[in-house]
């Protein structure tokens, strides 16, 4: 018994850590990234990789059940608010015209594209 | 316990790079996201910090900011959006929905 107990610590540490480096990966994302809609990007790594990665772990090594619920109830939170925040932010960033990088096509190409995709 | 040392040093490395995007941010929107960033960072560090110190207690509080942490994310995209928070819009001093 005490064996599987000292495996779902080692678990839970692993993913600690795993989610430690996401979390790196994702800040790092979030300052190198070209422009705007790439940073999200970033952001989304931190929100669901880093996040998700470091509750777990968490979870895995809570002594007591009241704190694995509050730990369940945050994580619930985050999935449910973080990607309505990104979704504002991008909108927001559309409707006031910020241009990525990757601009978009003029339309006469785009329709003879389109065109093509069609006829094949 | 010394991996959740290490994963609050993580936490705080990730902070120093989201505050330079947040420092350097071309336009409003790169600031706001990397704010809500900083506040998800901000309620993971929490939590970490309660199982460091052995007190998990401290969930509570990063349960409410992850909640104070949404809310402020809209209201400051709809203060930019729209210029004002509450129902005058801007420049006028009627009740009229825009």
């Amino acid at each position: 018994m005490s064996m599987v107990w000292q495996m779902v610590e080692l678990i839970g540490y692993i993913s600690l850590g795993l989610g430690s480096l996401g979390v790196v990966i994702g800040a790092l994302g979030l300052l190198r990234l070209g422009d705007i809609y790439q940073r999200m990007h970033g952001s989304g790594i931190v929100d669901t990789g880093g996040a998700g990665l470091i509750l777990f772990g968490l979870l895995l090594l809570s002594p007591d059940w009241t704190v694995s619920v509050r730990l369940i109830l945050i994580g619930f939170i985050l999935v449910m608010t973080s990607p309505t925040a990104t979704h504002a932010i991008a909108r927001a960033a559309r409707v006031s015209g910020v241009e990525g990088e990757l601009k978009r096509k003029p339309r006469a190409k785009r329709k003879s594209k389109s065109k093509s995709k069609g006829a094949k | 316990m010394s991996v959740l040392a290490v994963s609050l040093l993580a936490l705080g490395v990730a902070f120093v790079l989201a505050i330079t995007r947040a420092a350097f941010g071309p336009t409003p929107f790169d600031r706001v996201l990397a704010v809500n960033t900083i506040g998800t960072l901000a309620v993971l560090a929490i939590a970490v910090y309660g199982f460091f110190d052995g007190r998990p207690e401290f969930l509570d509080i990063a349960l409410l900011y992850a909640l104070i942490n949404f809310i402020g994310t809209i209201a400051i995209l709809k203060y930019f959006r729209f210029g004002t928070l509450g129902d005058h819009p801007h420049g006028s001093k009627e009740d009229k929905p825009s």
